[in-house]
């Protein structure tokens, strides 16, 4: 085949508009594959809420519920406890809650809940998600002297408070996450619906 | 016998490749210990690949069946618990032997130019190889399983703005389920084992390019016999090295044994006891730690105090080692003509890797996270020293020809 008066430049031409339609196509065909790792359509309305009835919740213990398969920790928290929250403001990340998507509006607030000693927290750590243990006591040997109750994550030792806000110099960035919420009666709550005023 | 290779021959280049890669490939006749584990890390591979073929016919990935499937291969397939437990321990074994065939590419240089491709081949083959054991880990759906996953996935939930989006469509589902385990199963049998098939054939047919290098890091194809220019240092790969390696195979089989018949779960190393028990989304266990080969980085990503930094550190730590090449700037090979700052540094790297990997083992204490941020700085180290000192390096001289 003669190789004279070939058109580089029309050669190059089709070569390249070729490979950039070729490339084009190529990104629309990635569209539904890459699509199809989005949660599913069953994936998407799993996850309806929970009804949960606090009326056997003692006080300074914890129950555990499941919501969208994530446990969800309900707390009662004593007067002492409440009281003594503000003291830790100083080693807090974030201790006015001032991260508006760790928690709804109605939970933002000093307790971080509706009703001051009800604690409802989504119990997955903010930092690589996993599930802290509850340790109410004080002051315990591995946790320290100064430990006034809260969750401690096993994974990196990240340490939230009873508020489930996160202390300072540990790994999890954020303060645990309050689920949307609302009170039915006096002990009934649904966790994974907002409340009508909010 | 002459007249069908003769017949192939016009068809398909077999007596062609059989001399490229093997009959008339001449390999450096001073060859040691360490040029074991490149062919090793093949033999691994392909137990892998038959023991996963065979665990398949009788797993099942699916979120409500998967535990008990391997509990079923464990006890009532004939044979099962042996498919299984050769799988487990070739997954060791595959990190053992690789990790020392990367040890071996650091004392002799094996990185340098010309040969920068087949180590960038093989730093891939390393990452395809993590995402490969990653995604097994979570096939048998146990607890460690399932946290493990849990935290691996939640790692790409540092990086800013799509980081939640991304751990979403990794998932497939707000939290690790039914989707996840499914598509890594997928992932684990068909398409990253495609990938390291294909990768292990690049880096093969780039290093039979090039030519091996050897523990004194001299080019054997500078010396090459002027009539048959055959390298008066080489020798074929078949039979001389095709038989050593033969040898290197009785005693890796040997050690994997004792640890397939006798220690297959590793003492809660390898197969860790909290997966023995199935995955609940609600409860984390107590003590969380990587299987053994992850270990090193794990460290690091808990030595540091902070979300993002931790994850960027430790990503920084194994996308450091894709760039040695271009870090060590030193023109002697081997670490046997080089000075006495690359010995100990490459020495110091080599302790803070294996103190990395026992401290991600033990749970967090204020003392141990210390010695974890003290190690991790020792990491980093080696390639900033080395990229410092390696330039004007006092080496000593280089002889012509491989030695012994």
């Amino acid at each position: 085949m003669s190789t004279d008066n070939v058109d580089t430049g029309r050669r190059r031409f089709l070569v390249t508009s070729t490979s950039v339609v070729a490339a084009v196509g190529a990104g629309f065909v990635a569209v539904p594959f890459v699509s199809s790792w989005m949660p599913s359509e069953r994936a998407k309305n799993a996850g309806a809420p929970v009804e949960v009835d606090i009326s056997k919740l003692e006080e300074g213990r914890m129950m555990v519920v499941e919501w969208q398969s994530k446990p969800v920790w309900v707390v009662k928290r004593s007067e002492k406890t409440l009281s003594e929250l503000t003291s830790l403001d100083s080693n807090l990340r974030d201790p006015a809650s001032a991260n508006v998507d760790q928690q709804p509006a109605y939970a933002q607030n000093a307790n971080r809940s509706i009703k001051p000693e009800i604690l409802i927290l989504v119990g997955i750590c903010t930092h690589l998600g996993c599930s802290p243990t509850f340790r109410p006591e004080i002051g315990p040997a591995d946790l320290g002297a100064d430990w006034l109750g809260g969750f401690f994550c096993p994974c990196h030792s990240s340490k939230f408070d009873l508020a489930g806000r996160v202390y300072q110099g540990v790994p999890a960035p954020t303060n645990l996450v309050v689920p949307p919420h609302k009170y039915l009666s006096d002990n009934v709550i649904v966790i994974g619906e907002d409340g009508e005023a909010a | 016998m002459d007249k069908l290779i003769g017949w192939i021959d016009d068809r398909f280049p077999l007596t062609k490749m059989w001399n490229e890669h093997l009959a008339e490939y001449y390999t450096p006749k001073n060859f040691n210990f360490w040029y074991f584990f490149g062919s090793l890390a093949l033999l691994v591979l392909v137990i892998q690949i038959v023991s996963g073929i065979f665990l398949t016919m009788h797993y099942k990935p699916d979120g409500a069946t998967a535990f008990a499937s391997v509990e079923y291969i464990m006890r009532d397939v004939p044979y099962g618990w042996l498919i299984r437990y050769i799988h487990s321990t070739g997954a060791t074994a595959f990190f053992v032997v690789v990790y020392l065939h990367m040890l071996r590419g650091l004392l002799y240089g094996s990185y340098k130019q010309p040969r920068e491709l087949i180590w960038l081949f093989g730093m891939f083959i390393y990452l395809a190889l993590m995402a490969e054991a990653f995604m097994g880990y979570l096939l048998p759906w146990g607890q460690m399983s399932y946290w493990g996953a849990q935290v691996i996935i939640s790692l790409f939930g540092a990086i800013p703005v799509i980081g939640d989006d991304l751990t979403l469509w990794i998932r497939g589902d707000f939290v690790i389920g039914d989707a996840t385990l499914n598509r890594f199963f997928a992932l684990h049998v068909i398409a990253l084992p495609f990938v390291l098939v294909f990768l292990v054939i690049a880096h093969i047919i780039a290093l039979h390019e090039v030519g091996s290098n050897n523990p004194d890091g001299v080019e054997i194809k500078k010396n090459k016999d002027p009539e048959t220019h055959i390298p008066l240092d080489g020798i074929p790969f078949h039979p001389y090295y095709t038989v050593k390696d033969i040898v290197g195979v009785v005693v890796f089989l040997f050690f994997f044994s004792i640890v397939l018949f006798y220690f297959p779960d590793g003492g809660g190393y390898l197969l860790e006891h909290a997966n023995f028990i199935a995955s609940d989304p609600l409860k984390t266990p107590e003590h969380i730690a990587p299987v053994w080969y992850f270990t090193p980085f794990y460290a690091i990503l808990r030595a540091v105090p902070d979300k993002l930094m931790g994850v960027g550190a430790m990503f920084a730590a194994i996308a450091l080692l894709f760039f040695m090449p271009w870090i060590d700037r030193c023109k002697v090979k081997s670490v046997r003509y080089r000075s006495g700052i690359y010995k100990a540094n490459l020495a110091m790297f080599v302790i803070s890797f294996v103190v990395l990997g026992w401290l991600a083992m033990q749970p967090a204490t204020p003392t141990l996270t210390l010695m974890s941020q003290l190690f991790s700085f020792f990491y980093f180290a080696f390639f900033v020293v080395l990229f410092v000192t390696s330039k004007n390096e006092s080496t000593k001289p280089v002889p012509d020809r491989v030695t012994s």
